[in-house]
């Protein structure tokens, strides 16, 4: 019994994490048809900014309760000056190109980005345990744990709730809808549709960037981080259904549980699970759990 | 395919490695044999790219192959270079074969992500198999050559006869292979499959042989690399070594069978050279010079010689 609650548990953190992990990138795809490798460089972004900011302000003497707030202002800021210069300054001029080859386009960008990081961060490890600590942890049963992983599920519930609010209830959003469906007539009908795709590129970064820096305070912040991200985030979206927004939540939900299930009892298996229900899904659902079946184009 | 005289520049490349080689530094000879050994995997990675596929989990075969060479030596003592690359590619063809069936359903991002998939399912498995060194890996027993095990000054060479040897082989079939029916199909299936199938032959049956051969070249190329290193780890399988594989096609191009081999030749000399400058951007280098051919070489580098024959 109590090991059926580790595992739920531990499996909804887990599912928490990937999901806004994740998130962004079936945003991404489903506005602008990217399959977006520089994700993980920008979960890696935000965890560095929010790692070296972070500990600089608390060295400084600000108040350790501020520390949410930095972590979440850190992803914004970093996101926001790098996402439009990619968007902008490279990606826009690849949209005619075929699907895969922009896939290509944006691994050449992690490649770049990957290093950009070295060469602004250094390559020694951060730290920052404050926001981690502060909040001391709670038992259930006899099992502990720590505060903070609550603050990751609400960050996760945030993410999910803001963006399907953003997507049904304002103006950007109901625009944004209309590309998703079709590019050309929203398009014709007068949507600024590459203002849109800035935007999509920028919010889809931003959330993989809010990932990153709440992920910060738990983990050593190491170069390279971002790169299990990337296939992580591929999978959970892949069996959900790429651009598919409750595909990404049951995505997220259904990884997080296989593999919080195979830690505890087969933890010889944590990572290759996760791969075996990814091919599952594509091989008897090609386009994943939730989706639209499309008519062969001639 | 316009190089038509690709059979003689090859049998010339080869006349210069097995002539030069004895001459070179160890450590060229290191970079050529590790240039061929990608070259192979490349050389597959092409076949499919003409149908316009983009397989971006091949390190499944490149590791099977050299998973296969080691465990070969490591449990049954066999060490003879031939056999050991030989079985690497029949290893790798096997899961190709049966892993097929599947695959040759699946079109664009969906075949790369489905191959991604089974490559870190295999990333998976071996980082948790102990009895095979978890993520560490295990050493791979120096391989003799029919036999015969070469002086220690030697073997650096000996191995790049071979793998030059086996390299020359697989580009002549597969270069014989493109302009039968069957390779020919391939721009066909990237230009528009449904004409292909009014046409009478099977995009399936095609891409799924495309698909057996291009796992055999990475199975062949993952054994080779795996006796050279002297180890093999799990991370070949990882998806970052597809990316590799994937780079070096795109910047080879697919329009002759020697271009896989420039590609990855150059791919290492990238590598030597920006990681021994500066090992924390070399990466970006790459990263720079894959956009940089895409967006003005979207053929390849191979396109630059073309052009010029043209001109």
């Amino acid at each position: 019994m109590e090991q059926v609650l580790a595992v739920l548990i531990d499996g909804i953190i887990y599912s928490a994490w990937l999901f806004v992990a994740a998130i962004g990138l079936t945003l991404i795809y489903g506005v602008m048809k990217i399959v977006n490798v520089t994700h993980g460089s920008f979960y890696a972004l935000g965890a560095y900014a929010a790692a070296s900011i972070t500990g600089a302000l608390l060295a400084k003497g600000m108040p350790p309760a501020l520390s949410y707030a930095v972590l979440l202002g850190s992803a914004l800021l970093v996101t926001l000056i790098v996402a439009p210069l990619i968007e902008r300054g490279i990606l826009r001029f690849m949209y005619v190109k075929d699907e895969v080859v922009i896939l290509l386009i944006t691994y050449a960008l992690f490649l770049i980005l990957e290093d950009a990081i070295k060469l602004v961060w250094g390559v020694s490890p951060y730290f920052i345990a404050e926001p981690y600590g502060l909040l001391g942890s709670f038992d259930l049963l006899d099992l502990t744990y720590p505060y903070y992983n609550l603050i990751l599920v609400g960050v996760a519930v945030l993410c999910g709730v803001g963006l399907t609010w953003m997507l049904n209830y304002t103006r950007t959003g109901k625009l944004l809808v209309a590309v998703i469906h079709d590019t050309e007539v929203s398009r014709a009908m007068g949507i600024n549709v590459e203002r849109m795709y800035l935007f999509t590129f920028t919010f889809g970064s931003l959330l993989a960037a809010i990932g990153g820096a709440f992920t910060a305070p738990t983990v050593s912040v190491v170069p390279g981080l971002g790169v299990e991200v990337i296939v992580l985030s591929f999978a959970v979206v892949v069996i959900g259904g790429l651009g598919s927004l409750p595909g990404a939540a049951l995505g997220a939900v259904i990884v997080g549980l296989v593999r919080s299930a195979s830690i505890h009892y087969l933890p010889q298996a944590e990572l290759f699970v996760i791969y075996l229900v990814m091919a599952m899904v594509l091989a008897f659902r090609p386009r994943g759990l939730f989706s639209i079946a499309e008519a062969r184009k001639i | 395919m316009s190089a038509g005289h690709a059979p003689r520049t090859l049998a010339l490349i080869l006349a210069v490695i097995l002539a030069v080689g004895p001459f070179a530094p160890q450590w060229i000879l290191f970079l050529l044999t590790i240039a061929l050994a990608k070259g192979l995997v490349v050389l597959g990675l092409m076949l499919l790219l003409r149908c316009g596929l983009v397989s971006f989990g091949q390190a499944l075969y490149y590791c099977i192959g050299a998973y296969a060479a080691g465990m070969l030596g490591r449990y049954l003592g066999i060490r003879d270079l031939v056999t050991l690359m030989l079985a690497g590619m029949a290893a790798a063809a096997f899961a190709a074969w049966v892993l097929g069936f599947l695959l040759a359903r699946y079109r664009g991002i969906f075949f790369g992500l489905l191959s991604l998939a089974l490559s870190m399912i295999l990333y998976g498995l071996l980082l948790k198999t102990e009895a095979l060194g978890s993520s560490d890996g295990f050493h791979v027993l120096p391989s003799t050559l029919f036999g015969v095990r070469p002086a220690d000054a030697w073997v650096r060479y000996a191995v790049l006869a071979v793998a030059a040897v086996a390299a020359f082989i697989a580009a002549l079939l597969v270069h014989r292979y493109l302009d039968t029916p069957l390779g020919r199909l391939a721009p066909a299936i990237k230009d528009n499959e449904i004409r292909v199938e009014y046409m009478g032959a099977s995009a399936r049956y095609a891409i799924h042989v495309k698909y057996v051969i291009a796992a055999a070249l990475a199975g062949l190329g993952g054994a080779l690399a795996a006796t050279t290193v002297g180890h093999v780890d799990p991370e070949m399988a990882y998806w970052t070594t597809s990316g590799e594989f994937i780079f070096i096609t795109i910047l080879a191009g697919t329009g002759s069978v020697i271009a896989p081999f420039l590609g990855a030749l150059i791919f290492g000399i990238i590598h030597t050279v920006a990681f021994g400058l500066s090992p924390n951007t070399w990466q970006m280098v790459l990263g720079a010079s894959l956009l940089a051919v895409i967006v003005f070489l979207p053929n390849g580098l191979w396109s630059v010689f073309r052009r010029r024959k043209a001109a």
